[in-house]
């Protein structure tokens, strides 16, 4: 790497460090207090620094994916950004899986990999792969250290990059020899930058004219919010909240978005997309105003594109330049960070003439759609309704200080649909990626941030399997974790799409051979619960929330329920498909939609 | 469609469907902090998200300044073009991107080696062709020549059509630069 080095007269003054005592000192000085990872061979002299470091406490995972989810996991519920450690080769290829989820989910990352010495790279050396170069197109930024001398800048540069703009991953890839050698030290607050890098931050006072005008005009409003609020910190929550009372306008979320705008507020409709409320859906295709904040219309969420909202004049407000008008033409472009976008537009509102009640038509027609009652199940006596699961654990743990992260499939988008979630950051999934195995890990780096708090994985039974090792990672550091597993004995959305889009043919979606998660917590030395009637459920539940050691509760739920309401693939928002009416579910989906993801 | 289009009729369907929109041929200038990988991460860019890159040149531009230049010739519709400058505007690496086709200032040239066969009256043909294209002769054998010409990339278009009858062997390209006009 090119950089210019730090003027020489300044260096005497400073402290010489070696490059791995640097990693360490850096991770202190950038406000790192909690890292995961695993050691390896590439990566030692920082584990050896790591030794004698008091103020980091490492969780040492099971496997490096799990150190990448775990940090995902931290940052999303803090804000702050999660560190990674792991050694060369299989170390970094193994964390590449939780690279990309962050990328896709924007959670800021700082993944440090241990590599072969400098003399040693691109000579197929024992435990060397491209770590560059297999990361380059998963990271925001990537760096591979060469100079000790650069080590410093470089790792702060690294935070800023992942914590500012769209936050992301960024890799930092550190030789072996680099490790061992020394530099002056040079803190965050006197490090030159190395890259020009200025994320957008404040909204044009044009655009914000623009959009308070089109919102205060509004017959039909719609606040369509996304992760990016969350990633804007609690003041940009609260500036939601009071546009949406500024305005009247009705809300919904992303998957990623849960949890900003309250779910017992009025206002909120519930999520939209695919497996959103059909409140949402109608609401987004009908209305007159769409304002997207911090949401990147997902294929999920648009459902068929050309048919996506068709009388609607859209605000976009994104901090990512490449997210706006990506997918869907907008009339107004807010390229801001949201919290500030969305105070700048609480101002601009308040000086537009706000007609009185001019959105009950708006209201009453939301009232109709919700009348409809979409999320509604075939209660039972006999089998547990994973949705009623949902529902009782909602309700058992209500008023608690509880964070919830899920795997990924139909447990997931119950979780999403029947919880309720009414503050940011209490929400942990895999959106972008999709990625099983992504809640136990996660679960482990949400406990870590707040040891004293409630934190449940809602998993699936095939889904947990793919991370279930870090149950030991939560042992061996004392995380009461809860794994909440939905067992219905299937890769459950696979086999609803095989029954849906694949005439019933179940091509190796049974959870065949299944363990006894049960002895299997207790293996680990966790304790084991199981859930076979509703009658027992809530004891069971309350059992979990009262152990002080990390739980599994297999809940043994109806095999065969199918995750409604549903917007087929090929379909348009107000093509919902509802549990009720979906009795011909072999043809609801036509030919050109079967071929979409 | 224009944004005051856009505006007198909300109601469109926003389709981003663009397989009937023409597509265009568009340079990208995009100045990047010279480190290792950069031209990496813009190739990868372009092949990760199924761009074309019609051609692409680069160099170093300032060594002081730590930036090279790389042109960038791709061809896409307008939102395409959109995306791919929005994109290329995302990369840490990247200091400017200018769009310089549609810049009025945008000056292009592309250098060319074209080597021709031909006896007789096909090598007078070739000579008095490369003479109004003032195309050099850097090479010469019995029967064949090689020129060198610059120019804009439609110029060395045309002048390796009209010799391509003539007998055409092979074409070297650098593919484009540009630069802007003035100061």
């Amino acid at each position: 790497m090119t950089i210019h080095q730090t003027p020489a007269q300044t260096d005497q003054a400073r402290e010489i460090l070696t490059g791995a005592q640097i990693v360490v000192r850096a991770l202190v000085d950038n406000g790192v207090t909690n890292l995961f990872g695993y050691p390896g061979g590439a990566v030692l002299p920082i584990y050896d620094a790591l030794f004698h470091e008091p103020r980091l406490r490492h969780i040492l995972v099971r496997h490096e994916q799990g150190a990448a989810h775990a940090a995902e996991g931290y940052a999303r519920s803090t804000g702050k950004v999660g560190v990674v450690l792991v050694t060369s080769g299989p170390g970094a290829t193994n964390a590449v899986t939780g690279i990309v989820d962050a990328l896709m989910d924007s959670i800021p990352l700082v993944v440090i990999t241990g590599q072969v010495p400098t003399h040693l790279i691109g000579t197929d050396a024992f435990q060397e792969c491209d770590t560059v170069g297999i990361t380059r197109s998963c990271t925001k930024h990537n760096y591979l250290v060469k100079d000790v001398a650069d080590l410093p800048r470089v790792l702060h540069e690294a935070f800023r990059i992942a914590a500012t703009g769209r936050p992301g991953p960024v890799v930092v890839d550190v030789p072996k020899d680099v490790q061992f050698a020394s530099a002056p030290y040079v803190g965050p607050a006197e490090a030159t930058p190395i890259h020009d890098y200025r994320p957008p931050r404040a909204p044009e006072p044009r655009a914000i004219a623009e959009a308070a005008h089109l919102l205060a005009h509004a017959k039909r409003p719609i606040i369509y919010s996304g992760g990016g609020v969350i990633n804007a910190g609690p003041a940009a929550s609260k500036a939601l909240r009071e546009l949406a009372r500024l305005t009247g306008a009705p809300v919904t979320s992303t998957l990623m978005g849960l949890g900003a705008f309250p779910a017992d507020d009025p206002a909120w409709l519930g999520m939209v997309g695919m497996h959103g409320a059909f409140e949402a859906n109608h609401a987004m295709h009908d209305c007159d105003v769409m304002l997207a904040v911090g949401a990147r219309f997902d294929d999920r969420v648009t459902g068929r594109l050309d048919a996506f909202s068709p009388g609607s004049r859209k605000i976009h407000i994104d901090v990512d330049p490449s997210s706006i008008g990506k997918v869907v033409r907008v009339d107004v472009r807010v390229l801001a960070d949201a919290g500030e976008a969305l105070s700048a537009l609480i101002q601009a509102v308040k000086r537009e003439k706000l007609a009185k009640d001019h959105l009950a038509p708006w209201w009453a027609q939301i009232d109709r759609w919700r009348a409809r009652r979409c999320f509604a199940y075939a209660p039972s006596a006999e089998v547990i309704k994973p949705q009623y699961a949902i529902e009782r654990l909602a309700a058992l743990t209500k008023g608690r200080d509880v964070y919830i992260t899920t795997e990924v499939g139909q447990h997931q988008m119950w979780a999403a649909q029947y919880f309720g979630f009414n503050e940011p950051n209490r929400w942990m999934t895999s959106g972008g990626l999709g990625t099983m195995g992504y809640g136990l890990p996660a679960a482990v780096g949400v406990q870590t941030a707040h040891p004293k708090s409630l934190v449940i994985d809602i998993a699936g039974d095939a889904s947990v399997q793919m991370t279930m090792q870090e149950l030991s990672t939560a042992i061996q550091h004392d995380l009461p974790i809860k794994v909440f597993i939905l067992n219905n004995e299937w890769m459950g959305m696979v086999r609803q799409w095989q029954q849906l889009l694949h005439g019933e043919r179940y091509s190796h979606s049974y959870s065949a051979s299944l363990p006894d998660f049960v002895k299997l917590a207790e293996a680990y030395g966790a304790m084991g619960l199981r859930a076979e009637r509703p009658d027992e459920l809530d004891g069971l539940i309350e059992e979990m929330i009262d152990a002080p050691l990390p739980v599994v509760l297999d809940c043994r739920v109806e095999r065969a329920e199918n995750c409604f309401p549903m917007i087929p693939s090929g379909k348009a928002h107000n093509e919902m498909l509802l549990a009720d009416a979906a009795d011909d579910l072999g043809r609801a989906i036509d030919a050109a939609g079967r071929r979409l993801v | 469609m224009s944004d005051e289009q856009r505006h007198e009729a909300p109601a469109s369907a926003y389709d981003m469907g663009h397989a009937e929109e023409a597509e265009d041929l568009a340079t990208f200038a995009v100045l990047v902090d010279n480190e290792p990988g950069v031209l990496h991460r813009v190739v990868g860019l372009f092949a990760a998200r199924g761009y074309n890159i019609e051609s692409l040149t680069v160099a170093e531009t300032d060594r002081n300044a730590h930036t090279s230049r790389i042109t960038i010739v791709t061809r896409g519709t307008p939102h395409v073009l959109a995306q791919i400058e929005a994109q290329l505007e995302k990369m840490v690496s990247t200091r400017q991107v200018q769009n310089v086709t549609r810049d009025p200032n945008g000056l292009e040239r592309e250098l060319a080696l074209v080597k021709v066969r031909g006896v007789g009256a096909d090598r007078a043909e070739a000579r008095a062709l490369a003479e109004t294209f003032r195309a050099r002769i850097v090479d010469t054998h019995s029967t064949s020549f090689i020129f060198e010409i610059s120019g804009a990339p439609s110029k060395i278009d045309k002048f390796v059509d009209l010799m391509r009858p003539i007998g055409l062997v092979e074409v070297s390209r650098t593919g484009v630069l540009s630069i802007e006009r003035g100061e």
